[in-house]
C-alpha cells in the first residue's frame, strides 16, 4: 500500500510537470515566432490584372524592370521580405523518381527569382521565396501531420502539393482546414478538384482528359481502326483515367472491345496479351504505372500483338523506357509537358491571351545547364508551381492569401508550361480547365536511335504519329 | 473461350512459372535449413535483376553469361547476409528472425534506391521465337526455363551428391546430433543462407530478361514467392518448384477466364485455404 | 476488474494524457497532428501486442483490421451519413466479427504458418475491396468536404478526431494493461511457454486465442475509422498497407515484447526516430538504410527491447512498469 501511495505521487507529479510544460509552450510561442505576415497593401493598389501584361512579355528569367538590377539588388535583397513556400516530397518509396524532378523544376525557378532579386510588388516591396520540405516517403500516413508542421510551425505562407493525387488529397484538406492557398502539381485526379475547395488550384490537366487526345489522334491518323482495348492498372489515377475515356471514345463511334483492370502488382501481362489479342483490337490504351508499362510495352512487343497503335500512362516519357530498346518504338505516352512544345509569346497572341514567363527554350536550357538531364514534364510542373505563384503574387500586388485567391482565379494565361486557367464554379473551384496534354511517342531516328517526338495535338506536334508495324 | 488462347496462355504460364519455382526455392531453403522466413527476399531478387542490368548495361556482358557473376556475388551476398543479421539470432522466436531479416531488407532497398532511383528499367534482349497464330513461344523464356531446371538440377546434385550439401542436410533434419557428429554447423547455415540468395538473385536476373522491373519490384514477388512456398510446403524445394508451376499455371489459365483484376483474390484464397486443409502443402502428408 | 485500480495502470493513463493533451490546452495544431498519428500508432502496436506479445503468435497482417475499420466506417459516414463515432464503433465491431469467424480456423495454425496466413487475408482484402465498385474500387471513396460542416468544419471536425483518438489510444493500453493482469492473461501467457501444458491445466486454448484475437482486432479497426475520416479520402493501397503492419511488430520489438509500456514506448521512440531521419537533411536520403540498421542493432543486441530492458537492469521498476 505504501509503495503504491509512492508511485502515485510520483505519477502525479510526472502530469504536473508535463502540463506545466503543455501550458508554458503556447505562452513561449508567440514571442519566440516572430511572424511572417505580409504588411498591408493600400486597398486602391489592390488587383489590377489589366496592367500586368505589358511588362512580362519580355522573358522571365532575365525580366528586371529599369533600373533596380544592377547596382541594388544585393542591397534591396537584403531587405527583402521572407515568403516560405512548404511542401512535401517523396524521397523515398514509389513516387521518388517523379518527386525528385518535380522539386529541381521548383528550384530551378526559385534560382530565376533570386537572380532578378525576388518578387516585386508596386509600392517596391520586395519578396524573396524560400521553400522548406520534408521527404513524405510516398505514403499518406503523415502528409497531414508533415503538412500542418509546415502550416503552423514553419509558417509557410503559400503550400505546393506533394506529387501523386493521394497524397494531394490528404495535404489539401489540411490547407483548406487553414485557409491557406495552395497550388498542386503532379495531381491530376479529377474528384479531389470536385470538393468545393477555396483555396487550392491544379495546374495539371486532369484525368478525365488524360487519354481522351489520344482516341482523338487514334482517329486522325488511323481512320480505319474501330475497335480499342482499354487495359489500366487498377489505381485510383488509371482507373479514373479509364472511366472517363470509356465513354468519351464510345461517344467518338468507337466500339470498347475490352475494358478491364489489373492489378497493381502484376508481374506477367503474357496471358492477358493473349486475352486482349483474342478480342482483335485495332488500338490498345490504358496502363498504370512504371513497372507494369514497361513490361507491357515489351511483352506486346514479344508477342507481336498486331495492334496498330499503343498508348500507355505515365511509364513512355520516362528517358529509362528506351532501356527496353525496339519495344519502345511506336509506343505513345501521354504527358502534360515536353520540351518540343511550341508553346511561345506569339502563340500567345494568337490566343489573344498574355504570355507569362521563360520561353520553353530558356527553361530547357538552364535545366540541362544545371542537372546534366533533360527535364520531365514533372519538371516543367515544379517549374511552372513557382512560376503560377509568382505571377499571382503580382497581379494581386499582394500576399494577402484572400486577394492571391483572387488574382488566380482570374487568371487566364500562358506560358512554357501551357495554358493555365481554373474553373470558377463553387463546386468544381480550382480545378484546372485550360491546359492540355501532348502525346509522345517513341520514334527512331535516321540513325536507329530511339529517341521521343511529340506527335499530338497536331498544333504541337515535331514529328508524324507512325502507326505500329 | 477460344481453345487457341489457352493453349497460348498455358504455355506463358508453364515457362513462367519455372522461373517462380526458382524464385520460391530461395525461401524455402533458406526455411527448411534454419526455420527462417526470410524478408530479404524480395530486394535479393532485385538484386539479381540490377545486377545483370548493370553488367550488360555498362560493361556489355550478354545476361546470360552475367549469370555465374551473379551466382558468386548472390553467395557472397548470402553469407556476409548471414553473418552480419541472422547468425545472432538463429535461436530466437521466428519474430526476431522476421525482423532482422526486414531490416536487411530496408537497408538494400534504401540503398538501391540511391543509386538507381525508382524509374522503370527493362533489358532489351532478343532471341528467336516460335510462332503459330496466338500461340508464341519465346525464345528468352525457353532458355529460362532451361536454365531454372539446370539450377535446380545443381542444387540437387549438390544437396544430395557432395559432402557440404548432405551436411547441409544433416543440419537442417537435426542440428545438434549435426554438431555431435562433427559438422561445423554455423558454416553449413551460412552456406545456405547463401544459396538461398543465389537462388533469389538468379530467379531475379531471369526475370529481368522477361519483364521491366524497378526497385520496388521486389515486393509484389516476394508475397508471391510465399504464396508459391506454402504451396509447395514449407522447407520443400521440390514443392516450390512444382508450386510455381501451379501458381503460373493456374495465374495464366484464371485470367482467360474472370477479370484480370480477380486474380489476385483467387490466388490469395487460394493460399489460406492450402494453409488451413493442407499446411504441409499440395505434396506433403497432412 | 481489480486491476483498474492498479497504480501502474493510472501512471500510464496520467503520462499518456499529459502528453496527448499538451496540443489541446497549448493550441499547437502541428504538434496534434504529429501526436495523433503518434497515438494511431500506439494503438497499433499495443493491439498487436495483445494478440503477439500474450499469446506468442505474431500477426504480421494486423493491419487488415485497420483497413476493415477505415473502409466500414468510411462507407458508412459517406453514403449513409453516420456520425463518425457511431460508424467507428460500427467498424470495430465488424472487424471483430471477421477476426472471430477467421480466428477459428487460423489460429489452429502455429509459429511461421499463422503469420504467413495473416498476411495472406491481408492481400485478399486488400485485392477484394479494389474490385468492389460499392467501396469505390481502386479510385477509394472522398468525403465531400460539406460532411465536416456536421461538425463545425474540417477544422473542428480533426479536432474530434483527435480526441477520438486519445481515446481509443488509452482503451487499448487499458486492455491491453487488464487483460495482462487478469486470470486470462495468465492462461494467454501460459499458451504462449507451452499451448499443450496449458491444455493439461484445463485452459481451452483455442477458445482463448479466438477471444484475444477478436478483442486485439477491435482497436485498430477504430484507428482506422478515424484515421481515414479525418484524411478524407481512403484507397485499397494505403487501408490495407502491408508495411505499416510491420512497422507495427518493429514498434512491439523496440520497446518490449509482451509489456504494456513496451508498444507505448517502441511507438514513441520509432515515429521520433523516423521524424528526425526525415527533417534532417543529412540522413533523409540515406533514412531506410539507417533506421534499417538501428532496428537490425537492436534486434541482435536488445533482444527485450527498452521496457525488458529496463526491467532486467533496474528490478525495482518490475513492480510497476508492466
Amino acid at each position: 500500500m505504501r509503495n503504491q501511495l509512492r508511485v502515485l505521487t510520483i505519477g502525479i507529479l510526472l502530469t504536473l510537470g508535463l502540463i506545466i510544460v503543455a501550458c508554458a509552450a503556447p505562452t513561449a510561442a508567440p514571442t519566440s515566432a516572430p511572424p511572417t505576415k505580409a504588411p498591408v497593401v493600400e486597398p486602391t493598389k489592390a488587383p489590377a490584372p489589366t496592367a500586368v501584361p505589358a511588362a512580362t512579355t519580355a522573358p522571365a528569367a532575365t525580366k528586371a524592370p529599369e533600373a533596380t538590377k544592377p547596382a541594388a539588388t544585393s542591397a534591396l535583397a537584403a531587405q527583402a521580405k521572407k515568403l516560405l513556400i512548404g511542401f512535401t516530397a517523396s524521397q523515398t518509396g514509389a513516387q521518388q523518381v517523379a518527386s525528385k524532378k518535380q522539386v529541381e523544376g521548383l528550384q530551378l525557378w526559385l534560382d530565376d527569382v533570386k537572380k532578378a532579386g525576388g518578387i516585386k510588388l508596386k509600392d517596391g516591396t520586395l519578396y524573396m521565396p524560400e521553400m522548406k520540405f520534408y521527404d513524405d516517403e510516398s505514403k499518406t500516413d503523415r502528409v497531414q501531420a508533415l503538412y500542418a508542421k509546415l502550416i503552423n510551425e514553419d509558417k509557410a505562407d503559400f503550400l505546393l502539393s506533394p506529387y501523386s493525387s493521394g497524397l494531394a488529397r490528404a495535404a489539401a484538406v489540411v490547407g483548406e482546414q487553414n485557409g491557406k492557398v495552395m497550388i498542386t502539381a503532379g495531381a491530376a485526379d479529377d474528384v479531389t478538384m470536385e470538393q468545393g475547395f477555396k483555396n487550392t488550384f491544379q495546374l495539371y490537366t486532369p484525368a478525365s482528359r488524360y487519354l481522351t487526345g489520344a482516341a482523338d489522334m487514334l482517329m486522325k491518323i488511323d481512320p480505319t481502326a474501330k475497335k480499342i482495348a482499354i487495359v489500366y492498372e487498377k489505381d485510383s489515377f488509371s482507373t479514373s483515367v479509364a472511366n472517363a475515356l470509356k465513354p468519351y471514345a464510345e461517344g467518338k463511334g468507337l466500339n470498347v472491345v475490352m475494358f478491364e483492370g489489373y492489378d497493381t502488382g502484376s508481374t506477367d501481362f503474357s496471358p492477358f496479351i493473349n486475352k486482349i489479342s483474342a478480342t482483335n483490337p485495332d488500338a490498345i490504351l490504358g496502363g498504370g504505372h512504371f513497372a507494369d508499362g514497361t513490361t507491357f510495352a515489351k511483352q506486346l512487343y514479344d508477342k507481336k500483338t498486331p495492334v496498330r497503335f499503343v498508348t500507355l500512362l505515365v511509364a513512355p516519357p520516362e528517358p529509362t523506357f528506351k532501356d527496353i530498346g525496339d519495344a519502345a518504338q511506336y509506343i505513345i505516352g501521354p504527358s502534360q509537358w515536353e520540351p518540343q512544345v511550341t508553346y511561345s509569346a506569339e502563340s500567345a497572341k494568337a490566343a489573344n491571351i498574355p504570355y507569362y514567363g521563360p520561353s520553353v527554350k530558356a527553361f530547357t536550357d538552364a535545366y540541362v545547364a544545371k542537372y546534366k538531364d533533360s527535364p520531365s514534364y514533372h519538371s516543367a510542373g515544379g517549374y511552372a508551381q513557382g512560376l503560377l505563384l509568382q505571377k499571382a503574387i503580382e497581379d494581386a500586388d499582394s500576399v494577402d492569401p484572400a486577394k492571391i485567391v483572387a488574382a488566380l482565379d482570374k487568371m487566364n494565361l500562358m506560358t512554357f508550361y501551357g495554358v493555365i486557367k481554373f474553373s470558377t464554379e463553387a463546386k468544381t473551384h480550382g480545378k484546372q480547365v485550360a491546359h492540355d496534354m501532348v502525346y509522345m511517342q517513341w520514334q527512331k531516328d535516321a540513325s536507329g536511335k530511339l529517341i521521343t517526338n511529340i506527335v499530338w495535338p497536331l498544333e504541337a506536334k515535331s514529328a508524324d504519329g507512325q502507326l505500329r508495324k | 473461350m477460344n481453345f487457341e488462347v489457352l493453349i497460348a496462355s498455358s504455355i506463358d504460364g508453364l515457362t513462367l512459372g519455372f522461373v517462380f519455382g526458382l524464385m520460391a526455392m530461395g525461401l524455402t531453403l533458406i526455411f527448411g535449413v534454419m526455420k527462417v522466413i526470410n524478408l530479404g527476399h524480395g530486394p535479393f531478387i532485385v538484386m539479381g535483376m540490377f545486377a545483370v542490368l548493370v553488367l550488360s548495361q555498362n560493361l556489355g556482358i550478354n545476361p546470360y553469361l552475367a549469370l555465374p557473376i551473379v551466382i558468386v556475388l548472390g553467395l557472397v551476398t548470402g553469407v556476409v547476409t548471414y553473418f552480419v543479421a541472422v547468425h545472432r539470432v538463429i535461436n530466437a522466436p521466428e519474430l526476431t528472425t522476421l525482423l532482422a531479416t526486414f531490416s536487411v531488407n530496408m537497408m538494400l532497398i534504401g540503398a538501391l534506391t540511391i543509386i538507381f532511383s525508382t524509374s522503370p528499367r527493362g533489358l532489351s534482349l532478343e532471341l528467336p521465337a516460335f510462332r503459330a497464330g496466338t500461340i508464341t513461344v519465346l525464345g528468352t523464356r525457353v532458355v529460362a526455363v532451361l536454365i531454372a531446371l539446370l539450377v535446380t538440377g545443381a542444387l540437387y546434385a549438390f544437396l544430395y551428391r557432395t559432402h557440404i550439401g548432405k551436411s547441409i542436410r544433416a543440419v537442417a533434419n537435426n542440428r545438434s546430433a549435426a554438431e555431435l557428429m562433427g559438422i561445423n554447423s554455423t558454416w553449413a547455415l551460412a552456406l545456405s543462407f547463401g544459396i538461398g540468395t543465389v537462388l533469389a538473385m538468379v530467379s531475379g536476373a531471369l526475370l529481368a530478361t522477361l519483364f521491366g522491373f524497378t526497385v520496388l519490384s521486389g515486393g509484389g514477388l516476394e508475397t508471391k514467392s510465399f504464396v508459391i512456398v506454402v504451396l509447395g510446403g514449407l522447407g520443400n524445394p521440390t514443392g516450390a518448384l512444382l508450386g510455381g508451376i501451379v501458381i503460373g499455371l493456374l495465374e495464366s489459365i484464371t485470367t482467360i477466364f474472370m477479370p484480370v483484376s480477380y486474380v489476385p483474390v483467387f490466388e490469395f484464397v487460394v493460399f489460406i485455404l492450402i494453409l488451413l486443409f493442407r499446411p504441409n502443402g499440395l505434396l506433403g502428408a497432412r | 476488474m481489480k486491476s483498474l485500480t492498479n497504480p501502474s495502470l493510472w501512471i500510464i493513463w496520467f503520462v499518456v494524457l499529459g502528453v496527448a493533451l499538451m496540443p489541446v490546452f497549448g493550441n499547437l495544431p502541428a504538434l496534434r497532428e504529429e501526436l495523433f498519428v503518434l497515438l494511431m500508432l500506439v494503438t497499433l502496436a499495443s493491439s498487436v501486442n495483445i494478440i503477439m506479445g500474450y499469446t506468442g503468435y505474431v500477426s504480421f497482417g494486423h493491419i487488415v483490421f485497420f483497413g476493415i475499420g477505415g473502409y466500414t466506417a468510411f462507407y458508412l459516414i459517406q453514403t449513409l451519413q453516420f456520425n463518425f463515432v457511431l460508424a467507428a464503433l460500427i467498424g470495430g465491431g465488424i472487424a471483430s466479427l471477421i477476426a472471430f469467424l477467421i480466428g477459428m480456423p487460423v489460429l489452429r495454425l502455429r509459429g511461421a504458418y499463422f503469420a504467413l496466413a495473416t498476411i495472406g487475408i491481408n492481400e485478399a482484402f486488400r485485392t477484394l475491396v479494389t474490385n468492389v465498385d460499392a467501396l469505390g474500387g481502386a479510385v477509394g471513396m472522398l468525403l465531400q468536404f460539406s460532411v465536416y460542416d456536421a461538425y463545425g468544419g474540417a477544422k473542428s471536425a480533426s479536432q474530434l478526431a483527435y480526441y477520438g483518438i486519445i481515446l481509443v489510444a488509452l482503451l487499448t493500453i487499458t486492455a491491453s494493461f487488464v487483460i495482462k493482469k487478469s486470470k486470462f492473461g495468465l492462461s494467454l501467457m501460459a499458451i504462449r511457454e507451452d499451448q499443450d501444458t496449458a491444455m493439461v491445466l484445463g485452459i481451452d486454448p483455442a477458445r482463448a486465442k479466438v477471444m484475444t484475437y477478436t478483442i486485439s482486432a477491435f482497436f485498430p479497426a477504430l484507428a482506422g475509422a478515424l484515421f481515414f475520416f479525418k484524411n478524407g479520402n481512403i484507397e485499397p493501397g494505403p487501408a490495407f498497407e502491408l508495411h505499416r503492419s510491420i512497422e507495427a511488430l518493429v514498434m512491439v520489438m523496440l520497446g518490449g515484447f509482451g509489456t504494456v509500456t513496451g508498444p507505448i514506448v517502441g511507438a514513441f521512440v520509432y515515429e521520433r526516430l523516423r521524424g528526425f531521419l526525415i527533417t534532417d537533411p543529412i540522413f533523409s536520403n540515406a533514412h531506410l538504410v539507417i533506421s534499417g540498421l538501428l532496428l537490425l542493432i537492436i534486434v541482435l543486441f536488445v533482444t527485450a527491447g527498452v521496457v525488458g530492458w529496463l526491467r532486467q537492469r533496474i528490478p525495482t521498476l518490475r513492480r510497476f512498469l508492466e
